[in-house]
C-alpha cells in the first residue's frame, strides 16, 4: 500500500468568474478503517487564499502549520498579506527543501491575487508546481477527479453555477473510491464574500 | 528539536524527515512516484545561433498531470535550458543556477556564457551523484559564438551540434540524424526541431500536446510558447453539463462578509490643534 493511501482524501479546486472554489472529502481513515467523518484538509492562509493538503493527515497539519508561521512572519515584515503566486513559490521551495526526505502531501494553491483574479495551482510531494486556468486535483481519488473535472468544467461560471459543478464533480468521483468520502466541504470564495457548504454524500 | 521552527532554514535540503521515511518504508508503506516530464526535448546549432524544442506534457505514472506545461527554463537572456526527468529538480535546479548566473552577471558586469551555466549545473548535480534526476539541455549564444551543451543527472555533458533528451528522445534523434546540416537557416531549423518534437508527441506515450520553440540569436532571443498545437481537442460537447441551482444536497451553509479595504482619502482637512 502506498503512503498516500494511509489515510485517503480527496481535494480539488477550479476557476470561475471573478471567484474560485476548493472542495475537499470529510473522511480520516487508517487504510481501511474510517475515524472521523469531519477532517478538514482545506485551511485558511488569509481571507483570500486557501491551501488544501491531501496525502498523510499528520504531514498535511505539520505543513499547513509551518505554512501558516511563515506566512505570519511575511505579514509582519512585509504589513501585508500574501500574494497567491508567491505563496506557491514559498510551498514549491519548503517542500523541495525535503527533496530526499519528503513530506508525504499534495497541496492545492487556491486564492485571489491582484484584481481579484483567481490564481490555482498544485504540486506534487517534492514541489513541482502545476498552474492552470481551469482546474486541479490531487488526492487517492485524482484518477476520477480529472475525469470528472475535464467533463463537467466551464469556463466562466458564476458562483452559485460553480458550486453545483465542484459538488458533483468531486461527490461523483469520491464514490468511486473507497478511501474518500463520507461527504464534502466546499468553499466559494468571491472578492466580497466566502460561502463555506457541508455537502451531503454516500455515508460508505 | 525545539530549535528548528524558531527561523527559517538557511538553504540547502534538510534530511530531517528521512529517518522517519525510511521506518514508514521498512513498514510496508511504498513511497511516492515523483511527476516526470516524460518528454521530448531537442536543441540544434543553425547559422546565426542555437533552437531549442520541447513538449508540453508532464505525467505521474500513467497520468497526465499538465497538458500544457513548459520545460524551455529561462536561465539568462542569451542561455536557455529545456529540462527533463523529475520536474520538481528541473525546475529548482534551473532556478538556482539561473540565479546564480544573475548575481554572476551582477558581480562580473558581463553577458553570461553557456560554458559558466555548464559547469554550474554539472558541479551541482555530480555532488548529488545522480539523486538529483535532471537531463537537461542548454543551449545560448555568448560572445565566443552559439554553444548547445546536454547534462545528464550524474553530471556527464557533451558538446553536440544537435541533441535530443528524454523518453522521446530516439523518435526525435531518428529526424534529426536524417535531415540535419550545418548551416540551416533559422526557418529551416524552427521547421527541423518542431518536426523532431512532432515525432516524440505522436510516438512515445510520455510526451505529448504542444510544441515550444525557443530561437536564440546574438542579440536576440524569442520564445515561441505554443508554436504548434498539433492535439485540439475534439471531443468537446457543445452542451456541457449544466447543473440547476439547488441540485446538490447541503448540509450546512455558512457565509462570511469579507472586510473591505478601507480607502483613506488624500488631502482631507486638516486636525484641529
Amino acid at each position: 500500500m502506498s503512503i498516500f493511501e494511509y489515510n485517503g482524501s480527496a481535494v480539488v479546486a477550479m476557476v470561475g468568474k471573478n471567484c474560485f472554489a476548493i472542495a475537499s472529502d470529510r473522511r480520516l481513515g487508517v487504510q481501511l478503517q474510517t475515524i472521523a467523518t469531519d477532517f478538514q484538509r482545506v485551511f485558511k492562509v488569509h481571507d483570500k487564499l486557501y491551501v488544501g493538503l491531501s496525502g498523510l493527515a499528520t504531514d498535511a497539519q505539520t505543513l499547513y502549520q509551518r505554512l501558516v508561521f511563515r506566512h505570519k512572519l511575511y505579514q509582519l515584515r512585509e504589513e501585508r498579506d500574501m500574494k497567491p503566486e508567491t505563496f506557491a513559490s514559498l510551498v514549491s521551495a519548503l517542500l523541495y527543501e525535503k527533496r530526499f526526505g519528503p513530506y508525504f502531501c499534495q497541496p492545492i494553491i487556491a486564492g485571489l491575487g491582484d484584481n481579484n483574479e483567481p490564481f490555482i495551482c498544485t504540486m506534487d510531494c517534492i514541489g513541482a508546481k502545476e498552474l492552470a486556468k481551469d482546474f486541479v486535483v490531487s488526492g487517492t481519488a485524482s484518477e476520477s477527479l480529472y475525469g470528472a473535472c475535464e467533463s463537467m468544467y466551464k469556463p466562466n461560471m458564476e458562483p452559485e453555477e460553480l458550486f453545483e459543478t465542484v459538488s458533483q464533480a468531486l461527490m461523483a468521483s469520491v464514490d468511486r473510491d473507497c478511501l474518500s468520502g463520507w461527504g464534502g466541504y466546499v468553499l466559494i470564495v468571491t472578492p466580497t464574500e466566502v460561502q463555506e457548504r457541508v455537502v451531503k454524500g454516500r455515508m460508505d | 528539536m525545539t530549535g528548528s521552527m524558531d527561523l527559517p532554514a538557511k538553504g540547502g535540503f534538510s534530511f530531517d524527515l528521512c529517518r522517519r521515511n525510511d521506518m514508514l518504508e521498512k513498514k510496508g508503506l511504498k513511497l511516492p512516484g515523483f511527476r516526470k516530464t516524460g518528454t521530448t526535448i531537442v536543441g540544434l546549432v543553425f547559422q546565426d545561433g542555437v533552437v531549442l524544442g520541447a513538449d508540453t506534457r508532464a505525467t505521474e505514472g500513467p497520468i497526465v498531470a499538465d497538458k500544457n506545461c513548459e520545460k524551455i527554463h529561462f536561465m539568462a537572456p542569451n542561455i536557455y535550458c529545456c529540462g527533463a526527468g523529475t520536474a520538481a529538480d528541473t525546475e529548482a535546479v534551473t532556478d538556482m543556477v539561473s540565479s546564480q548566473l544573475q548575481l554572476h552577471r551582477y558581480a562580473t558586469g558581463r553577458e553570461s556564457r553557456v560554458v559558466t551555466a555548464l559547469t554550474l549545473l554539472k558541479s551541482h548535480l555530480f555532488r548529488y551523484q545522480g539523486h538529483v534526476s535532471a537531463a537537461l539541455v542548454l543551449g545560448g549564444v555568448d560572445c565566443t559564438g552559439p554553444h548547445l551543451h546536454t547534462v545528464y543527472p550524474h553530471g556527464s555533458t557533451d558538446t553536440l551540434p544537435f541533441a535530443t533528451m528524454g523518453s522521446g528522445s530516439l523518435a526525435a534523434m531518428s529526424v534529426f540524424e536524417s535531415k540535419y546540416k550545418e548551416g540551416l537557416t533559422r526557418e529551416e531549423g524552427i521547421q527541423l526541431v518542431a518536426e523532431a518534437i512532432c515525432a516524440g508527441i505522436f510516438n512515445d506515450l510520455g510526451s505529448g500536446s504542444n510544441v515550444d520553440v525557443c530561437v536564440i540569436t546574438k542579440g536576440k532571443t524569442e520564445y515561441l510558447r505554443n508554436h504548434q498545437l498539433p492535439n485540439p481537442r475534439t471531443y468537446v460537447s457543445s452542451k456541457g453539463y449544466s447543473f440547476t441551482k439547488g441540485q446538490t444536497e447541503v448540509l450546512s451553509t455558512k457565509i462570511t462578509q469579507l472586510k473591505q479595504t478601507v480607502e483613506v482619502a488624500e488631502g482631507g482637512d486638516a486636525m484641529e490643534e
